[in-house]
């Protein structure tokens, strides 16, 4: 048996209203909010990127893991917006948290799913006796094109999960993948903006692969929806995971704690698990919490987790997500936005 | 900044660690060799605490040619518990809130970049304690 | 040691000087020099100058402006001090004809700093790199934190500091070498455009070319030069910290004190027996540091000093009579020797509308960073 020891989430500061976007392209904000159910999204700064959220997830996880993060031996980031296209995230991060040089490090990339493939293989690394702690890490500082479904969404923020066979705070009951090729979002070697299949994304992409991992998992566990305390999907927007949840059987308030979506916009890679993070935030000891993810291309990992009794004394010793979403924050108008996110040519 | 020059530096502005004289307790940032207060060559290595409070600080209006897009921006001089002092951004804030006795955090940023195609370079910057 | 004496000056004009070159500037201040003492000859030569190689891309400058100067041959080098790099080579000279090594030396200061380069970067080549300029402080960013500090600590006020441009402009309105010879109201200082809080553009000396030469000799060879020899009674020199955060006090120049106490010692005097007095005014606070360090107000007190007429002419001490950096300009190799020369006119009464009445003694000092470096002498005329 393995699991989760530590772990941690980071959420940029500054926020943009969805109200702000709308206004820029002449759209009705609350046709959208109400379409999308989305109220705000995170914004990074200059400063902040993949590396940075990872970093400061990182030292939350080591935090709440109280080990000794030479004793972690693999990390693994899952992004689809690595700072660099050639040259590992992991590094950076590594050192930073004081990881390595003895250490296994990759960087991950399936679309929104990367996080939890970070995951996945930190667990079962662990798992296999490869080495005693690994961590998985889900962070991203996604662009949405301009004038685009997506520019509502696309957010920036991050979790990270130490992985473990002792002093675990969650135990992973169960995991199960599925994945077929659909490509619904994509983005192509040195293009900046990802592009999609509007509605394609929905019933053949997303609902399908959710649904599928889910209902799989629940089958091989044995759980029915009402077994769990809490349940998180991917959150591409406010409206798919509780159209998904609720198709599975699950009610509002077992979904409502990992919906963190309408103030935090979807942070891709680090969608799920930040979702999964503000529900350990919360979670009592035996709470049973089902995670799904998914990634365009197209794919969906599910873990059934069971909160342990370490959970509660571990829960304070570092930023919670509702702390980090209704804390100090930065409103920015679209111009500021534009410029933090680079969109604007200015000379060399 | 040409790589190896940036890789040298990596543990000071990655983990933060500063040297402490054995002699007579002082801290710098990063460690030294020779302690600049009693000369002692014996310098422990320890781990600055990622926090501290502004000694002093500005917010720069007019910036160097890599930092155009960040202006106007505050920067400040950060004492830590262990008394090592570092000049630093402080971000995520309203930059004129930056004054002396403002208590921080230091958190993981990306610092610069060398250019558009050149390495990304990091390290730290100060955000206010909520 | 030889007694040794300033027996010629030159210098262009202070400001932006289009169509002015590096080499140009210096053989018109050096010629000058050489001119005003009647002299044909050099034994040896400084050049100080902060920073040819960035701001130009010319390093080497020692054996360039000998053969420039028609002077192949001489003993001739480049010293660096950052923006005291003037009256470091001030001092070399001193320094080579007290020790008997040579009669005849020149010491230039110069900088062409208009010429393309990313001015605000080179200049923070003087401050340390992997500690500071890595996280994007600049120089008014570094003098911006002394302010804050000098207002946090001991009281000083936005309004002193501009008292301090006021009244330098004041003075630099009579200099007709100075870049900016014109005069600021308080308010104009205050409502200038903010550069890095609280320093506004008008608490900053300005980008500028020029270039400033003194010719020294023994003090009793002086007389085959000139009627009117000055003599340099001390000379001093000292270090801090380049690195901000490693001050204790950031609001106090330790360099500055001790390279003042250093030339004090050695002319025997002390900040009372100064009649007149050129300090490194390259942002408006560090004119109020550099007087508190050298003495002439009490630690703390230097803030008010310009505004109640302390350190103007006709006043206590006038400081920077010359219009100072923030007037006069602020070519930052060339500054050193461009403030002994204003204290050589003073002396020997020479300074037209700016004159400060009976100086005898005058001292200039000029440091380079943050106050990492400063240079003091003392001159008395003779």
């Amino acid at each position: 048996m393995a699991g989760i020891v530590g772990y941690g989430a980071y959420i940029p500061r500054k926020r943009i209203k969805a109200d702000e976007i709308a206004l820029q392209w002449g759209k009705n904000p609350e046709t959208i909010k109400r379409g999308l159910l989305l109220q705000e999204k995170s914004v990074p700064g200059f400063d902040e990127d993949t590396i940075t959220i990872s970093v400061s997830a990182g030292r939350s996880a080591i935090a709440r893991a109280g080990i000794d993060p030479q004793k972690i031996g693999a990390l693994y980031i899952g992004s689809e917006s690595h700072p660099y296209a050639v040259k590992p995230s992991g590094t950076v991060a590594a050192e930073a948290l004081g990881i390595g040089p003895e250490v296994h490090i990759a960087d991950f990339e399936f679309a929104c799913k990367a996080g939890t493939e970070a995951m996945f293989v930190a667990l079962g690394l662990v798992e296999a006796g490869r080495v005693d702690y690994a961590m998985g890490i889900g962070a991203d500082t996604s662009q949405g094109a301009p004038d685009d479904a997506l520019e509502f969404s696309a957010s920036a923020g991050g979790a990270a999960f130490i992985f473990g066979r002792d002093d675990m705070v969650a135990e992973v009951i169960e995991t199960y993948s599925y994945t077929s090729d659909t490509p619904d979002f994509w983005r192509r070697e040195g293009e900046f903006y990802p592009r999609h299949g509007g509605r394609f994304t929905g019933e053949p992409a997303y609902f399908k692969h959710v649904l599928a991992a889910s209902r799989a998992i629940l089958e091989k566990t044995g759980l029915k929806a009402e077994d769990f305390a809490y349940a998180v999907f991917h959150m591409p927007n406010g409206k798919f995971p509780m159209t998904a949840g609720k198709q599975l059987g699950f009610k509002k308030e077992q979904l409502d704690t990992g919906w963190v979506v309408p103030t935090m916009g979807n942070t891709y890679s680090g969608s799920s698990p930040t979702g999964l993070a503000a529900i350990l935030d919360v979670a009592k000891p035996d709470d049973l919490i089902l995670i799904t993810s998914f990634g365009s291309g197209a794919g969906s990992d599910s873990f059934v987790l069971k909160a342990t009794k370490r959970l509660p004394e571990v829960q304070g010793l570092a930023p919670t997500v509702r702390s980090m979403l209704d804390g100090p924050r930065q409103y920015v108008t679209y111009g500021e936005y534009a410029k933090f996110r680079e969109k604007i040519i200015v000379n060399e | 900044m040409p790589s190896p020059r940036y890789t040298r530096e990596i543990p000071s502005r990655y983990r933060l660690e500063a040297g402490r004289c054995k002699g007579c307790g002082k801290v710098t940032y990063p460690a030294r060799t020779i302690c600049p207060s009693c000369r002692g060559e014996e310098i422990e290595k320890i781990n600055l605490s990622p926090r501290g409070k502004v000694v002093t600080s500005t917010v720069i209006h007019v910036p160097p040619d890599d930092f155009l897009m960040e202006a106007p921006y505050a920067m400040a001089v950060v004492e830590t518990p262990e008394g090592a002092r570092l000049m630093t951004q402080v971000v995520d804030c309203e930059p004129s809130t930056v004054l002396p006795g403002l208590e921080v955090s230091l958190e993981f940023r990306l610092i610069r970049k060398e250019g558009k195609s050149g390495i990304l370079c990091y390290g730290h910057k100060a955000v206010p304690v909520a | 040691m030889r007694e040794v004496a300033i027996v010629g000056a030159g210098m262009t004009r202070f400001g932006e000087l289009w169509n002015q070159s590096l080499r140009q500037m210096f053989v018109e201040a050096a010629a000058g020099a050489l001119n005003d003492a009647g002299a044909d000859r050099v034994d040896s030569m400084y050049v100080g100058c902060m920073s040819g190689g960035q701001f130009t891309g010319q390093e080497h400058l020692g054996p360039l402006m000998a053969d420039q100067f028609g002077m192949t041959g001489v003993a001739s080098v480049h010293v660096e001090s950052a923006c005291a790099s003037g009256g470091v080579a001030l001092r070399q000279a001193f320094i080579e004809v007290a020790a008997g090594v040579s009669d005849l030396v020149l010491a230039v200061g110069i900088e062409k700093m208009t010429d393309g380069a990313d001015v605000t970067n080179v200049l923070a080549t003087a401050a340390d790199q992997e500690l500071e300029v890595y996280y994007g402080v600049t120089f008014p960013g570094l003098y911006a934190m002394i302010a804050r500090a000098h207002m946090h600590t001991y009281g000083t006020t936005e309004e002193d500091l501009a008292w301090v441009s006021v009244k330098n402009h004041r003075h630099g309105a009579k200099n007709d070498k100075a870049q900016f010879p014109t005069e600021f109201t308080v308010e104009q200082v205050l409502s200038s455009s903010m550069v890095a809080e609280p320093l506004r553009l008008l608490h900053c000396s300005p980008v500028s070319d020029g270039a400033a030469a003194v010719l020294l000799c023994p003090l009793d060879q002086a007389k085959q030069y000139t009627d009117r020899p000055v003599k340099i009674v001390g000379s001093g020199l000292a270090t801090g910290s380049l690195a901000l955060a490693d001050r204790d006090d950031p609001a106090f120049l330790d360099s500055v004190q001790k390279s003042g106490e250093r030339a004090f010692k050695m002319a025997g005097v002390g900040p009372r027996d100064i009649q007149v007095a050129e300090v490194h005014d390259c942002f408006s606070i560090a004119e109020v540091c550099c007087i508190e360090a050298l003495g002439f107000v009490e630690r703390g007190k230097g803030g008010p000093a310009a505004k109640d007429g302390f350190t103007a002419i006709g006043g206590c001490i006038p400081v920077n009579t010359s219009g100072g950096l923030k007037a006069k300009g602020h070519p930052v190799g060339a500054t050193g020797v461009a403030q002994a020369i204003e204290i050589f006119r003073q002396l020997r009464g020479e300074a037209g509308a700016r004159q400060v009445e009976n100086a005898r003694l005058g001292l200039a000092q000029n440091m380079g960073g943050s106050g990492a470096s400063s240079v003091v002498h003392i001159f008395q005329g003779v």
